[in-house]
Formats: structure tokens, sequence, C-alpha cells
């Protein structure tokens, strides 16, 4: 029992890594209908950003993660700008194809830059370690990724639903054209959604470092994980992808620590079922997907 | 010679239209005849040759789902696996005639793309991406569990095939490999290009153009896309039967989703809803990727994304596009000189 409240734990905190990075994928899609297979870019991108600010800029730990956030909120600024813009209009081939592509260079960029192997990164003290909690160990740096995840959520759900820029993304996801007829520049407010989704992908990269692991082919590997939770979530939806995660890290770390030899059969079977029986996702915004 | 013929019996020109889609033009003979004069030319080469035509086959399955119908896929390989798969299996299981077990491997794949066409016509493309590479990836983790009866990432081993008809055996250089390849190929060729010259393949157009309109016109598009989609995958698994039995070997990648992302990338660069894209694009492809991933695989990986996003965005059409474009050029330009 304590063991599996561990594994709970753990799966939690995957889960929230998962969210972190999916959210913005989701809202973007919810928004434009842009299929951006390249949204793990930005994660990985993060990561790699982490690794050489600790290691060769010396930086520490907490003063990196918001210099992540900032540099790949700027970055995908000019990806958006210069290559996705012309394509919301187009096919959704047009954009697969497309952002295939840019995984596709980015992969190979990292592997040039960084060389194919894992990369380390050395956590500070305060995170090492276990706490005891009611006699289950829990890990802290699992506990600070909740926590952290917590805490994002509450600021996201109160920015969506409080403020006068969230009203307007809102309005944008339920009917682009009513939106625009109200005065709301959509283009404007879907780059910088598109923006905070990409720093906070970025952010969950460079969190996820020591639990997902980052090498060149972290876009491609995680690509089937971030659209699952996007699509079963509901693309549009933040607590639908919050939830989404949280059920799929679960899920995944339950199914790999019990019944390891089905492998990833039970999440791919799981995705199909759901696609076929939630066309809209669990807690979709938009009519169909 | 022909449109003159026309004119004199009064041909309605909508007819004349579709009596010229259904006409061999020269190009297409040459590009046959080339494919036939490769043996006599490139007789080191033939395994490669076969490589580009089995690839060339199956991006014209793909064409017929994609081009023709519109559905967007991230799994095709799916259904070249299990006709790679099943043609090996039927071998290691004592059925070593090729033709037979290219016939009950094109059926299995077609059973396959039956049973998920179901699944995948629900839903838009997002949800179409997501069916197809969740089958695909499911299909994939089997091969790789189920080691007993698929050999698991070591690949299936054992293939010996039987000889052709009873007659003819299988050398080493691949040259009968390539003449079954080429006959295959060019019978399911034939058959596809029929198909899409006739009522049947403008109707499925046009619910690609505009599926509103279709259904009006009195289409039946669930039934049209279920069977294109069925029919696809048999071409698919008969592709992957071909690759089988001639390499006699399977490796796990034959259901890797990058063998359904670089099907879908050849059939862009080639062109797509030309029959002939695939095939070109297939030979374009093969050919970079021996010569340029000898040099360096990661590179070879930057160039293949460069390519796509400057194809994507300013290269409509592929090659065949390209071609048809210089062909319109040089025409222009001839009709201009004759004109002065």
């Amino acid at each position: 029992m304590l063991s599996f409240l561990g594994i709970l734990f753990d799966g939690l905190a995957y889960g929230t890594l998962l969210f972190l990075i999916s959210v913005g994928l989701s809202v973007t899609l919810g928004l434009m209908g842009f299929i951006n297979l390249a949204h793990g870019v930005f994660a990985m991108a993060g990561g790699y950003l982490l690794v050489f600010l600790m290691a060769q800029a010396g930086l520490g730990f907490f003063t990196s993660l918001p210099l992540v956030f900032v540099a790949i909120a700027l970055a995908s600024v000019v990806l958006e700008r210069g290559l996705y813009r012309p394509l919301y209009r187009s096919t959704a081939l047009d954009q697969v194809l497309l952002t295939i592509g840019v995984v596709f260079m980015a992969v190979a960029g990292a592997s040039w830059l960084w060389g194919p192997g894992q990369q380390p990164v050395t956590l500070p003290e305060v995170l090492e370690g276990q706490v005891s909690l009611a006699g289950v160990g829990l890990s802290r740096y699992h506990l600070f990724l909740i926590a952290t995840g917590a805490a994002l959520t509450l600021a996201l759900v109160f920015g969506l639903e409080r403020t006068r820029f969230g009203a307007r993304i809102r309005a944008s996801v339920d009917r682009q054209r009513t939106a625009e007829a109200m005065g709301i520049d959509v283009g404007r407010v879907f780059q910088l959604t598109f923006a905070i989704g990409s720093g906070l992908a970025g952010l969950g990269g460079a969190l996820g470092v020591n639990v997902l692991g980052l090498d060149p082919y972290f876009p491609l590997k995680f690509l089937v994980y971030f659209l699952l939770v996007v699509v079963v979530g509901g693309p549009g939806s933040v607590t639908g992808t919050l939830l989404a995660g949280l059920l799929l890290g679960v899920a995944d770390v339950v199914g790999k620590y019990y019944v390891p030899q089905v492998g990833g059969f039970v999440i791919y079977a799981a995705m199909i079922v759901l696609l076929v029986a939630f066309p809209r996702g669990l807690l979709g915004r938009r009519a169909s997907i | 010679m022909s449109e003159r013929a026309n004119r004199r019996l009064d041909v309605p020109p909508h007819v004349a239209a579709l009596q010229a889609r259904e006409r061999w033009s020269p190009a297409e003979i040459a590009f046959w005849m080339f494919c036939c004069a490769a043996y006599f030319v490139f007789p080191k080469s033939l395994l490669f040759a076969s490589q580009i035509l089995i690839t060339g086959l199956f991006a014209l399955s793909l064409d017929l789902i994609l081009g023709y119908a519109g559905i967007v896929t991230l799994g095709h390989a799916a259904f070249f696996g299990l006709g790679a798969y099943a043609a090996g299996l039927l071998c290691t299981h004592g059925l070593q005639e090729p033709l037979t077990g290219l016939a009950v491997a094109s059926v299995v794949a077609a059973a396959a793309g039956y049973l998920t066409s179901f699944l995948v016509l629900r839903g838009g493309d997002l949800a179409r991406l997501m069916i197809t590479l969740g089958i695909a990836l499911l299909l994939h983790e089997i091969a790789n569990r189920a080691t007993e009866i698929t050999g698991g990432v070591d690949g299936l081993q054992g293939i010996e095939m039987g000889a052709l008809l009873g007659v003819y055996r299988f050398d080493l250089q691949g040259r009968l490999g390539y003449l079954y390849v080429l006959v295959v190929t060019f019978g399911l060729f034939f058959f596809v290009r029929a198909l899409m010259a006739s009522p049947y393949g403008l109707s499925v157009r046009a619910i690609r153009e505009n599926p509103r309109r279709a259904t009006v016109l009195g289409v039946p598009i669930r039934t049209r896309l279920t069977n294109i989609y069925t029919f696809a995958a048999l071409i698919a698994g008969a592709a992957g039967a071909l690759l089988t039995q001639t390499t006699q070997f399977v490796g796990i990648d034959v259901l890797d989703l990058q063998r359904s992302a670089y099907l879908l990338i050849i059939l862009i660069i080639g062109g797509t809803g030309t029959l002939y894209g695939g095939f070109l694009g297939a030979a374009a492809f093969l050919f970079a990727q021996d010569q340029l991933s000898n040099l360096n695989a990661q590179y070879w990986l930057f160039w293949l994304g460069l390519c796509l996003v400057i194809v994507t965005r300013y290269l409509r059409g592929g090659i065949m596009g390209g071609l048809a474009g210089a062909r319109g050029g040089l025409l222009a330009w001839w009709a201009r000189r004759l004109g002065r």
C-alpha cells in the first residue's frame, strides 16, 4: 500500500511535467487549430538551455528557470512570425509536414551541438534526497515539481478566468469570427498565447531533464505523449489538459511498474478508444478536432 | 489525330476530356520503358532499383488515400508492416511460393485496412492523425513484444523463398527479384490508374475537393472512403510483402513511425495526386539518402527537415508539379516564339 502511494506520487510528478509541456500546445491548437508537432522542440530547447546556463554560464538552478522561460518564449515568437503564421489557414497536411521538418532540423541541430548522449543536471542540495511523510518516502524534487505545477496551474486558471486577456483568449477559442467582430485582435492574442505556451513548454523541459531525460530525439520520443494529453483533454481546455496529463502520467508510471511486459500497449490502446469514444476530448471547448 | 476524329464524331468536350485522361501519354510509356531498360543498364544495382520500385508502390498506396481521397495519416506503415510480416511468417510456416504469399499478405493487410477504416474515418484531421499513429504504434508494440512469433527487435529470420511459380529461383544479384517486383508493381499500377481515371476515381476526388457538394451529387462518401482505404491498405501490404520476399528478412523497422513519416515526405517531394509522384519521390529520396547518410546520419536528418520546410512553403506540387510547371513554361515560350 505504502509503495503504491509512492508510485502514485511519482506518477503525479510525471503527469505534472506532461501537463506543463502540453498546455501551450492545447491552447494554441484550440485557438488556431494549428497542428504543431514541433511543440516538443521547445521543451527540448528549454532542457538544453538549462544545461548550458548551469554548466557553462555557472548560474544556479533557480536563477536559470525564469531565464529559460523568457528565452524560449522570445524564440518562439520569432519562429511563429517567420514560419508558422502563413500556414494557419492551410491544410492539416501542410502543417504536419512543416512541423515535422522543424522537428528533424532540431534533432539534427541538437546532436550537432551537444552530441547524441543524455545530458546531466546537478540539482541544488535543497531538492536532493527524500522527505518522509507519514511513512512514505517522497523525493524532494518530485514534491518541488508538483508544487510548481500546482502554482502554475492556479496562475493559468486565474489568468484565463479572471483577467481581460484571459477573456480574450476564451472568446477567440469559442468563436474566432465573433471575437474578431467584437474588436479582438485574434492574431495578437494568438501570438502572446503561443509565446507563453512555448515558454511553459521550455520550463517543463528544463524541469524534466532529471525525470524524462534529455537527448536529441526528445521531441520525437515524447511527441505521442504530448499529443495524447492534448487530444484526450480537449484542445483549448486548461483543466482538461491537467486532468489528462495527470491521468496519463499515473497510468504510465503505474503500468510500467506493475505490468512492465505490456509496455506502451495500454497507452496506445487507451488513446484509440478515448479518441473514438470522446471525439471532443474529455473537457474540450471546440466542437470537433 | 484522335482529336480530329473526336471532332468529326461530335464528341462533347467533357467526354473528350475524360477520354484524354485515360490515354497513356508518351512520358508515361517512357517511364515504364526506362524501368524495363534499367534491368539491362544497371545490372549491378538491381537490389537498389527494387527498393525504389517497392517504396514507389508503397507511396502510390498513400497517394490513393492522401492525394486522391484527402485522408491524412501518420500510420500507413502499419499496413506495409502487416504485409511484410504476413509474407515472412507464411514462408517460415511452409508456404514458400512467392505469388501465393503475396496474395495472402495483401489480403491480410486489406482486412486490417477495412477493420480500422471505421475508426480512422471518424473525426477531423487531427483525430485521424492520432488514430492512425496509434494503430501503427500498437502494431509496432505487438511485433516488439511477441518475440516468439516475430523475432522482436532482431527481426524475423530464416525466411527461404521458394521458386517463383515453382520454376524460377531468386538469385543473389536480385535479377529475378527486380523483374518480379517490376511486373507486380506495374500490374497494380495499371489497375490503380484505370480505377482513378474511371468515374469512381472522379467521385473520390470530388470528396476531397468538396465533401458537401459531393454529398449533394449523390456520392456515398463513407462507402467510398472505406473502400479506397481498404484498397490502399491492400497495395501497402503488397509492397511490404515484396520487400520481405526480395530481401528474405523482416526487420521491426517496417512498422516504424519514421517509415510513415518518410513515406509522407516521399509523396510530398514527388507530388500528390499524380500517380507517378510516389515513384519519382522514392527515387529522389532513396538516392539522396544513400549518398548523404553515408556522409553523416545526423546531417541527413537536417537536410531532410530543411527540404520539407522549403517544399511546404515554396514548392507546392513537388517534382511532378515542378515538371508540369516547366513543361507549361516551355510550351508558352515556344508559342511566343512561333507567334513572333
